[in-house]
């Protein structure tokens, strides 16, 4: 069934090695999304129109360009207009990171805006202090709300870097395409065998993130 | 930016943007069916079956779009199961799509408080009518924020028909590019339809998302 | 007096811990009888297991000469003929207040629509809801949600009504108002268990009062030797917390 190619030479190690191009990729675009994200979310409960007017924007744009589409503006857009050359990596970095921004922006929006007033009223009733109030008492309550949803958007980009294969990166996918086409001869149903693991790869890189997330979500309901 | 040449493909984009939609939606369609049976299944507890949806949700759940689609595509055939790029497309997007529809059915269905179902019992409603006249109505209209969120992360995912040479819209954006080397116009044209594609569902789904809202809640 | 509702040595436990504990109560048609105790005595438990919301594990309540059975395929039925009014209202929030009290007659009894229409405007108009029949839900206070919530519950002609703390999560000033409704439906000739904290209500609604206490009856009696002449000393106490001196 095409399996037994993946246990040619260093096949299998090929693919994990591609595998792990696209976790690259999605983990550092995910950690600066979280940094951006939560300064930005931040700035949304400001109520600034500014802030508002663009930050409305901006979000909407995510919601409805595909990750695809923007990938391509950035690669083969910003070589062109602007006349930068950017990398294949550095531009899904780019767009990874302006998707997930905004995403996790709007996660630290709706977690801010979600603690309730009487929660700052009675920390000041207790006479602490503004530092004191978000150290003890605002910050632990957001921290609760968003590591199970920040951790569900790692398995989001995850899957999303799969398309980085469609602007030339080398990732698991593509690796799987050589290797098929490497053992066309030798292995004529390559492409099953190839394709049904890494369909279980990324299973297998997902979901157990998945169930953190949502164990976690459950431990911290209330 | 280039009008003339803007002119000259846009009855290549048109044609692409018509195949994306049609495969899009037929694929949502699918996702639709599939979601609301799935989640019936979860609800009700159905023996065997909801033990196959729950491994169905989860491994389509955490597996791209793409992957699912090369599986499909190429890896079926070699077992004797070929179907075209475009039925290939429908169906990824409504398998994908189902294992998102199903969780937000189950999960609208579950949000219906308990307390419900039980003044609905002390009224003397049986099993069927509870269900018919009490929790689908609401779980419907609690499941309505979530299925908006669906319709637009679908037609979106339909980006990546491309790459079992469906001759949608980022296909024929990129053979242009690599043609005729007239990447401003193309791109232009590529976010152009996709704004129409998405900016209607985007705005007509806050608008009905508000409704639901405020018909459950009130506010 | 015909006997309506007959418990015979009901039990119930969740896990280990013991809620209704080997509990017999005869109501007659027409009896208001109004139960009352400290929170986590099984009241509330008590009347759910009377229209078959819980599972009653030992002894049989019976309505007439049927025998309430959660287990049974009838129980609609059954309860159909117990009427049951909760703390939470629990209105029908996608229907309008008139289609939430046709709703059941409509689909449960199959009655005509048009004269199930006309039975629910009279009954809003008692209650001084007329106005808000095309209304939904979410427009209405709390207290005029429980009124339509009674409402609902009257147009089905209940022969026992249960009332479990329907002022409970109501503001002060809306207590009231449901109240009234309730003494009219006492005066009627209702039958009705009720449970409540209103002690002034339980007082002056009540044929017959009952302290429960751990899954037990403690005491029971009519509202004035109750309240006024109490026997045990755990009721003593119970009543005592509802009063204030300096």
């Amino acid at each position: 069934m095409g399996f037994e190619v993946l246990l040619k030479g260093n096949n299998m190690l090929r693919l994990l090695g591609g595998l792990g191009v696209a976790l690259y990729i999605s983990l550092i675009s995910v950690a600066i999304s979280i940094f951006l994200g939560i300064i930005l979310g931040a700035l949304m409960t400001l109520k600034n129109p500014v802030i508002n007017v663009f930050s409305r924007v901006y979000l909407e744009i995510v919601r409805i360009m595909p990750q695809m589409v923007l990938l391509f503006i950035v690669y083969f857009g910003a070589t062109k207009v602007l006349g930068l050359n950017l990398s294949a990596e550095v531009s899904a970095v780019i767009v990874f990171s302006f998707w997930g921004t905004a995403e996790m922006s709007d996660l630290v929006r709706g977690a801010l805006s979600g603690i309730d007033t009487i929660q700052y009223e009675s920390s000041a009733a207790l006479g602490m202090n503004t530092a004191q109030t978000y150290f003890h008492v605002i910050i632990p309550q957001i921290i609760r709300r968003l590591i199970p949803l920040s951790i569900n958007l790692i398995t989001r980009m995850i899957k999303t870097t799969s398309l980085v294969m469609m602007i030339g990166i080398v990732e698991v996918l593509k690796v799987g395409q050589q290797i098929i086409e490497a053992n066309r001869k030798s292995s004529p149903n390559a492409a099953f065998g190839v394709f049904a693991t890494i369909f279980l790869l990324y299973f297998l890189a997902c979901y157990p993130i998945s169930l953190l997330s949502k164990y976690l979500e459950k431990k911290w309901e209330n | 930016m280039d009008f003339n040449v803007i002119k000259d493909y846009l009855p290549l984009y048109i044609k692409a943007f018509m195949l994306t939609i049609k495969i899009g939606w037929i694929g949502i369609a699918l996702s639709l069916g599939i979601g609301v049976i799935s989640a019936f299944i979860l609800h009700f507890k159905i023996p065997f079956f909801s033990a196959v949806v729950k491994v169905y949700v989860e491994l389509f759940r955490n597996t791209p779009l793409l992957v699912q689609l090369f599986f499909v595509y190429f890896g079926l055939p070699k077992l004797g199961i070929s179907i075209s790029a475009e039925a290939c497309g429908a169906i990824g997007l409504g398998l994908l799509g189902g294992s998102y529809m199903a969780e937000s059915f189950r999960s609208g269905l579950g949000a219906v408080k308990l307390s419900q179902t039980e003044s609905a019992l002390a009224l003397g409603m049986k099993k069927r009518q509870l269900f018919t006249s009490v929790i689908l109505p609401q779980a419907i209209t609690l499941s309505v924020p979530a299925v908006v969120a669906n319709l637009i992360f679908l037609l979106k995912e339909t980006s990546v028909f491309s790459a079992i040479s469906l001759m949608d819209l980022m296909f024929t954006a990129k053979d242009l590019i690599g043609l005729y080397y007239n990447t401003t116009e193309c791109l232009f044209m590529l976010v152009i339809f996709y704004v129409i594609m998405l900016l209607p569902v985007s705005v007509l789904g806050s608008i009905v998302e508000k409704k639901a809202r405020f018909k459950m809640f009130g506010d | 007096m015909e006997e309506i509702l007959k418990v015979n040595n009901l039990s119930k436990r969740f896990d280990d811990i013991v809620v209704l504990d080997n509990l017999s109560l005869t109501v007659k048609k027409g009896e208001v009888v109004v139960i009352v105790g400290p929170s986590g005595c099984g009241k509330s438990t008590f009347l759910r297991c009377l229209n078959g919301l819980e599972d009653i594990e030992e002894g049989e309540v019976l309505l007439g000469d049927e025998k309430v059975n959660p287990n049974k395929k009838n129980l609609s039925k059954t309860r159909e003929k117990i009427g049951m009014v909760f703390q939470s209202y629990d209105l029908f929030p996608h229907k309008t207040i008139l289609q939430n009290i046709t709703l059941a007659p409509i689909k449960v009894k199959k009655r005509n629509k048009a004269e199930v229409t006309e039975e629910a405007l009279k009954l809003l108009d008692r209650v001084g809801l007329l106005s808000k029949k095309d209304n939904y839900p979410r427009q209405l206070s709390g207290g005029q949600k429980q009124r339509v919530a009674i409402v609902r519950a009257l147009i089905m002609h209940p022969e026992v009504l249960l009332l479990d703390e329907i002022t409970a999560a109501l503001d002060p000033e809306m207590v009231r108002e449901v109240l009234d409704v309730v003494l009219a439906l006492a005066k009627e000739g209702r039958t009705m268990l009720i449970v409540t904290h209103e002690m002034a209500f339980a007082k002056a609604v009540a044929d017959r009062v009952i302290f429960l206490e751990n899954g037990k009856i403690v005491e029971e009696g009519s509202p004035a030797e109750f309240f006024d002449k109490p026997k045990t000393d755990r009721l003593k106490r119970f009543l005592e917390t509802f009063s204030y001196e300096k």
